[in-house]
């Protein structure tokens, strides 16, 4: 064991007296999405620059968080990189667990970033994770139906005015349902949407003092609304349904309305996938008349150092290079703009290239 | 008359038999016809059969992004090495216990049994911690020791059961020809019992295979076997069942072709007690 530090010392301090770039090898703990697959594929360019070559542990989003968590919280030192959220970032932070990113050089131009993501993975102001990509949630609707039930979806639409038009919009003989919406229990799946959901009515988890206020007015209106909706104008076996589920519900022309993640977006407006590609639209998240909270939520998937990692240098290296101006650009390059990470940066909603794709509207 | 009743009885069981199988397989099916379609025809409503497009795609895209072979080659060595180590150790332990029980040996055989009931995850916090103490997480020495302690209970059992069946006078007899221990354990118990073993070896190598939680839990790059290849294809944000498909498909294919030949051994194996 003392030999092992008094190497490991002596190691160090030969790296640091050479003051060369030495190539070491990083592992990377992360989610199968769409985006971080394209990361993978471009891992190629990293290596060149850096000569730091990548190791990627791919899990399926639970099985990740449970490994990620097991690790930190015993120091395992399984990653230098670790792919996480909104939800660990400040409470791993506050244990001293992450490594702060308060030293990333000034042309990676961190307030560049957006301000809501900074703030939600930053602990006491210091940013512990940088993100990847961040996402939303909003409605998604079918236009054409929207017309034959004689109603108009207002850019911010309210919750009384979702049930009425899941309601018109509903027809169980020829399988459209109005709404569509996550079922499916899960820590990422229906309660990510109820817990937005319950926002939007006024209702919260705890009080100020830790009190639990599942009791509360808020959350019984909140969950009968919930369960009267899909009881009238949702899909049969609702309660199995989670993203994928509705999403090819939703492609296949059976949902009238769909509230979940705004990354869908590009899903059912492709018309290879899509049956009903050329008649969706969109609004923002609805709230309760009175409340001005909406059912939206924040989500941003993002690169984090756990704490005692012997590749720290890489780690960093790595994730500057993964969340930069640059790698939009090489994705870009790549895939096309309409492919790039989304929902990090400030300057990805100025850039005229990314403005100008044709399936936004 | 009294043999028609028979002969339709039979029938009606082997119809009976052929259902159950295909309904047991039935997932299995499935996961392989859905790793030939598309990715939107894996998710169409109401499920395609056979009419589809087959397509090789998912393999090709499954085989560029991970290395198959590493995978493969964990598993075989976690799968194959934990069960040879359990059931060297099993074999002396189930010796003992069928030929020279004491009053105590149903309380061991119940206690290993019991260690079965905890759920895995209560002691997943020690073993990561000792594995850390050790340096054994990610690597391919400690699963193959955890899995082979997670399965030397059901090692013992089935060993115990099987040499239960053989008469201990033969052992006597080998005794009294001068057998050592090590003689009569290695040339006359374990001959007799090989078709016991054999079915042992193969449920377990099917169990360790099919182990999710600790290869997925004490595993990162390195040591990581087909498990861990099938959780990386699987997303509850995208739509990847295709991909998926295909991934298990090629993950349970070694296993499926193994059990397929020893299917003689592992149904001989299994029924092996209860026919006398």
């Amino acid at each position: 064991m003392n030999l092992t530090t008094v190497l490991r010392a002596a190691t160090a301090l030969s790296l640091a007296a050479s003051g060369a770039a030495f190539a070491d090898t990083i592992t990377i703990a992360t989610v199968n999405n769409g985006d971080m697959i394209r990361m993978q594929g471009l891992t190629d360019d990293f290596t060149e620059k850096t000569g730091h070559e990548v190791e990627w542990v791919t899990l399926e989003e639970n099985v990740l968080r449970q490994r990620v968590t097991t690790d930190i919280t015993t120091r395992g030192g399984q990653f230098d990189i670790m792919t996480i959220g909104m939800y660990e970032t400040p409470i791993w932070a506050a244990n001293d667990w992450l490594v702060p990113l308060d030293d990333l050089p000034e042309d990676y131009d961190a307030a560049d970033i957006l301000p809501a993501m900074r703030d939600g993975l930053s602990h006491d102001g210091t940013l512990y994770a940088a993100p990847f990509y961040g996402e939303s949630s909003m409605i998604m609707y079918r236009t054409d139906l929207m017309e034959e039930a004689g109603l108009e979806m207002p850019e911010a639409p309210s919750w009384d005015f979702i049930g009425e038009a899941a309601r018109a919009m509903t027809d169980r003989d020829n399988e459209i349902y109005g709404i569509c919406l996550r079922g499916k229990a899960g820590w990422g799946e229906n309660m990510a949407f109820l817990t937005a959901m319950s926002n939007s009515f006024g209702a919260r988890w705890f009080d100020e003092n830790w009190q639990p206020q599942f009791d509360s007015a808020a959350w019984s209106e909140t969950l009968n609304f919930y369960l009267d909706l899909m009881n009238d104008a949702g899909p049969p076996g609702a309660s199995s349904n989670g993203f994928n589920e509705n999403l090819s519900l939703f492609q296949q022309g059976k949902c009238g309305m769909w509230i979940d993640a705004t990354v869908a977006a590009s899903f059912v407006t492709d018309p290879d996938d899509s049956t009903v590609a050329d008649k969706v639209g969109f609004a923002l998240a609805p709230s309760k008349e009175g409340v001005d909270r909406r059912g939206n939520w924040l989500w941003a998937w993002a690169l984090a150092i756990p704490a005692g990692t012997d590749n720290e240098a890489a780690a960093k290296e790595f994730i500057q290079w993964a969340t930069s101006k640059e790698y939009i650009e090489l994705v870009a390059e790549n895939e096309g703009w309409a492919n790039v990470p989304p929902g990090a940066r400030t300057s990805l909603y100025e850039n005229e290239n990314y403005k100008d794709i044709p399936s936004r509207r | 008359m009294a043999r028609s009743v028979t002969t339709n009885r039979k029938h009606a069981n082997t119809v009976l038999a052929w259902g159950v199988g295909l309904l047991i397989f039935f997932p299995i099916l499935w996961t392989i016809l859905t790793s030939f379609k598309t990715e939107a025809q894996a998710i169409a409503s109401p499920p395609v059969f056979l009419n589809f497009d087959w397509t090789l795609e998912n393999y090709a895209i499954v085989q560029e992004r991970s290395d198959y072979m590493r995978f493969l080659w964990n598993s075989v060595i976690i799968a194959g090495g934990s069960t040879l180590l359990g059931v060297i150790i099993a074999v002396p332990a189930a010796w003992s216990m069928a030929f020279v029980p004491s009053k105590r040996t149903k309380d061991i055989l119940l206690w290993m049994l019991s260690t079965k009931m905890l759920p895995a995850v209560g002691v997943l916090y020690p073993i990561y911690l000792i594995f850390i103490r050790l340096g054994l997480l990610d690597s391919r020495v400690g699963l193959v020791i955890v899995i082979m302690l997670i399965n030397l209970p059901i090692i013992v059992w089935m060993l115990y059961t099987y040499f239960r069946e053989i008469p201990g006078e033969i052992l006597e007899a080998a005794r009294m020809d001068g057998a050592t221990l090590r003689e009569e354990i290695l040339y006359v118990l374990t001959p007799m019992a090989i078709p016991g073993i054999a079915s042992t070896i193969l449920l377990n190598i099917i169990l360790a295979w099919n182990e999710a939680f600790w290869t997925l839990n004490l595993t990162a790059a390195r040591a990581a076997p087909l498990t861990a290849f099938i959780a990386s294809y699987s997303s509850p944000e995208g739509l990847f069942y295709a991909k998926l498909s295909a991934a298990s498909t090629m993950a349970i294919a070694p296993i499926l072709i193994l059990g397929w030949f020893s299917q003689k051994q592992l149904v001989r194996g299994l029924t092996f007690g209860a026919v006398k």
